[in-house]
């Protein structure tokens, strides 16, 4: 896997097609780096031109803002804006769903007016172009699609990852609530930084019940933090070893065997 | 003119008197919140007014109720139509002014009304047996004790009343067209009141059979008026207020939440983004976000109104759901009666909600040292995972979430005030741009790998 910055391509006179925005998750989460690198092994095995901003890149500002701090999401996005402008980034893709809403929709109010893709978008684009082959093989086990709030209800994304999940041959079985109903996985506004209010259960435990409940093995997802909360769900339950929470990514890398 | 039409034309000129008042307080109450123009893209709007409110497209994501719903709002549509031939009938004192007048016309709509008010009477004992009997969950939750529950179950027994009201009338008649053809107009055989009432109405004397006639009509006008007056103090006014609310939703990206220009403003002139210095002259701080009814906008206050405690929302929020005490419903409801307090209050002009004495009581000079927090906790509103369940939810566009974020605004912008979790994640973004207090290295990922 090659990664290069973008101040580097650019110092040895080339431009990235794309900036790969990695997000706080998968430049420091243990497990999100596990999906920013299978995203970053399948652009590479494809040939795509992307460049990373390394440490140049710094938080959209979500979670601060949702938690009802806009001064601070404001300077994290007026000086994310100069650094992408700085780099005259047109083209964004990026694995968390979160950053992907904020670069895209609440950007061009601070003059921040970028092409930004889900890299479940792009995936899928590769796919239908035929750029990105999967190797054919066996139905896989069965999976069932956790649509993350900021992909789906928030963007209308359902259609797109569920594509490549069939491209990818796997034996699809929907749960309980999915889609425009999907239940959210307890990590979005903030949720994800402090402990939970008062109440019965933890929003990803339910969310782990009704995985559970589909007797999948696989469950597939689109964001750092839903990954981590369903696995902690899936803990609670004691089925961490039994059902795997993997990235559409991850399961393009493992079906190809990259 | 009889005297039953100089009775009937004063009773209506009343009621309708009585309800513009009404109707304009709510107008007024509305116009507490901020000013915000919102007139973009009329098209799409009227794209939505026409699908979600004209539609009932959202319904009927739960096709069961949205059925039975289906057929009280499509029988009310409908009576409207009867409704006019009802009121010129009542000035003029004559009878069924349109029958024999407009041909077929007129059996067709009667009849369509008469099978829609069944299907209509049939929903309504539905409604009820779901909320009382049944006991479906989302009607019972805490905030639905008292008032929002007697007021539901009085809408459903007025809808009964209505129908009962234009089923005798149209009952009897069926008969008396036969026994006094001069006076009754023949108005087509009316299938349901024939089949259902006309038979327990036989063998009737003429004087019975007009005062059962008369009653069903004055029942039905009189409950028609009694709804009009009623609305505006009910969760039932969502049958006039969703097509505004239809028309004024938010159109922008969901996930785009309102901005504030002034921190811009101060950002960019912070960082030497802008050439002007910072424009606030005077020194004072602004607030931002909201407290009360006075700092949301008037879309706010609209949606309050529109809600009529469906529950749709709290009934899929992942909050409310695991037992958290945070209901998007409830929230939309206590920005209602906060509203509705502050208005009554100031229309009581007591001098005690002056902010200072000696000016005239209005929204401007108005203070009860109360806000929206009394009623909304901090629970409710750190329990909240911006999720947009509830905004999806809603058949008539209310975003109950609006309001949540621009409370969060207030405690954590103006009062420091937040779960004591966020600072350190606060902390690290403000020093290095992380959510999250590490090793600040963003290449490790891939230079270690």
């Amino acid at each position: 896997m090659v990664v290069q910055t973008i101040q580097q391509l650019i110092a040895s006179g080339e431009k990235p097609e794309y900036l790969f925005w990695v997000g706080c998750a998968g430049n420091f989460d243990a497990r999100a780096q596990k999906v920013v690198r299978a995203f970053a092994l399948i652009m590479n095995q494809i040939g795509v031109s992307f460049a990373v901003l390394g440490n140049e890149e710094s938080c959209t500002g979500d979670p601060a803002r949702r938690a009802g701090n806009e001064f601070l999401f404001q300077m994290q996005a007026l000086q994310n804006i100069q650094t992408l402008q700085a780099y005259e980034v047109t083209r964004i893709i990026t694995t968390c769903p979160h950053c992907f809403n904020t670069l895209k929709n609440e950007y061009p109010d601070y003059g921040g007016n970028f092409e930004v893709y889900h890299h479940t978008e792009m995936l899928n684009q590769w796919i239908q172009e035929g750029k990105l082959k999967i190797e054919s093989g066996e139905t896989g086990s069965k999976t069932t699609y956790h649509d993350s709030c900021y992909l789906g209800r928030v963007n209308g994304i359902y259609s797109v990852p569920r594509e490549i999940l069939s491209a990818l041959q796997l034996d699809v079985i929907e749960m309980e609530q999915s889609a425009s109903r999907g239940l959210c996985c307890g990590a979005g506004g903030g949720q994800m930084f402090k402990e939970d209010e008062p109440g019965d259960q933890r929003i990803n435990v339910a969310r782990a019940e009704q995985v559970l409940a589909t007797g999948a093995k696989t469950v597939a997802a689109n964001c750092p933090f839903c990954i981590t909360m369903l696995q902690d769900g899936l803990k609670a339950k004691d089925k961490q070893d039994e059902v795997m929470v993997l990235d559409l990514a991850e399961l393009i890398v493992q079906k190809n065997n990259w | 003119m009889s005297i039953q039409a100089i009775i009937f034309t004063l009773i209506t000129l009343s009621v309708f008197y009585l309800a513009f008042r009404r109707y304009r307080r709510i107008v007024r109450i509305i116009q507490m919140g901020k000013p915000e123009i919102i007139n973009d893209d009329p098209a799409k709007r009227w794209r939505n007014v026409i699908l979600i409110a004209f539609g009932q497209k959202k319904m009927f994501k739960r096709w069961l109720p949205a059925l039975f719903h289906a057929f009280i709002y499509v029988a009310f549509l409908l009576t409207q139509i009867e409704l006019i031939e009802m009121l010129i009938d009542g000035v003029t004192g004559k009878h069924r002014i349109f029958a024999g007048k407009i041909g077929l016309l007129y059996p067709a709509v009667i009849n369509l009304i008469e099978m829609l008010s069944v299907l209509a009477f049939i929903a309504t004992l539905v409604f009820l047996a779901r909320r009382n009997i049944v006991k479906v969950g989302r009607f019972w939750k805490p905030e639905m004790k008292g008032w929002p529950s007697l007021d539901a179950n009085l809408i459903l027994l007025g809808e009964i009343l209505l129908i009962m009201g234009i089923m005798m009338m149209n009952g009897a008649d069926q008969v008396l067209q036969q026994m006094e053809p001069g006076h009754y107009p023949a108005t087509g055989n009316l299938m349901m009141s024939s089949l259902l009432v006309a038979p327990r109405f036989q063998g009737l004397s003429v004087t019975a059979l007009v005062f059962l006639e008369r009653t069903g009509w004055w029942l039905h006008i009189m409950v028609v008026y009694g709804f009009l007056l009623y609305l505006p103090y009910s969760k039932h006014l969502h049958i006039l207020l969703a097509f505004p609310n239809t028309y004024y939703a938010k159109l922008k990206p969901r996930g785009k939440m309102t901005n504030i220009p002034e921190i811009t403003q101060e950002l960019q002139s912070m960082l030497g983004l802008t050439q002007e210095g910072t424009s606030d002259a005077t020194g004072e701080i602004p607030e931002f976000g909201a407290a009360d009814i006075f700092q949301l906008s008037w879309k706010n206050v609209l949606d309050a109104y529109t809600c009529t405690e469906c529950g749709r929302c709290t009934s899929v929020c992942p909050a409310n759901l695991t037992g958290k005490k945070l209901s998007p419903r409830k929230i939309i409801m206590d920005v209602r009666d906060r509203a509705e307090v502050i208005y009554s209050n100031i229309e009581s002009g007591d001098a005690k909600f002056l902010k200072a004495e000696g000016q005239p009581l209005t929204a401007e000079t108005y203070s009860d040292g109360a806000n929206l927090f009394q009623r909304i906790s901090d629970e409710e509103l750190w329990a909240c995972t911006t999720c947009n369940a509830c905004v999806e939810a809603c058949p008539v566009l209310i975003d109950p979430l609006d309001v949540i974020l621009q409370l969060r605004r207030y405690k954590i912008l103006n009062e420091s005030s937040g779960p004591a979790d966020w600072l350190p994640m606060f902390n690290s973004l403000e020093s290095s741009g992380s959510v999250w207090q590490v090793n600040q290295d963003r290449e490790a990922w891939f230079k270690e790998a």
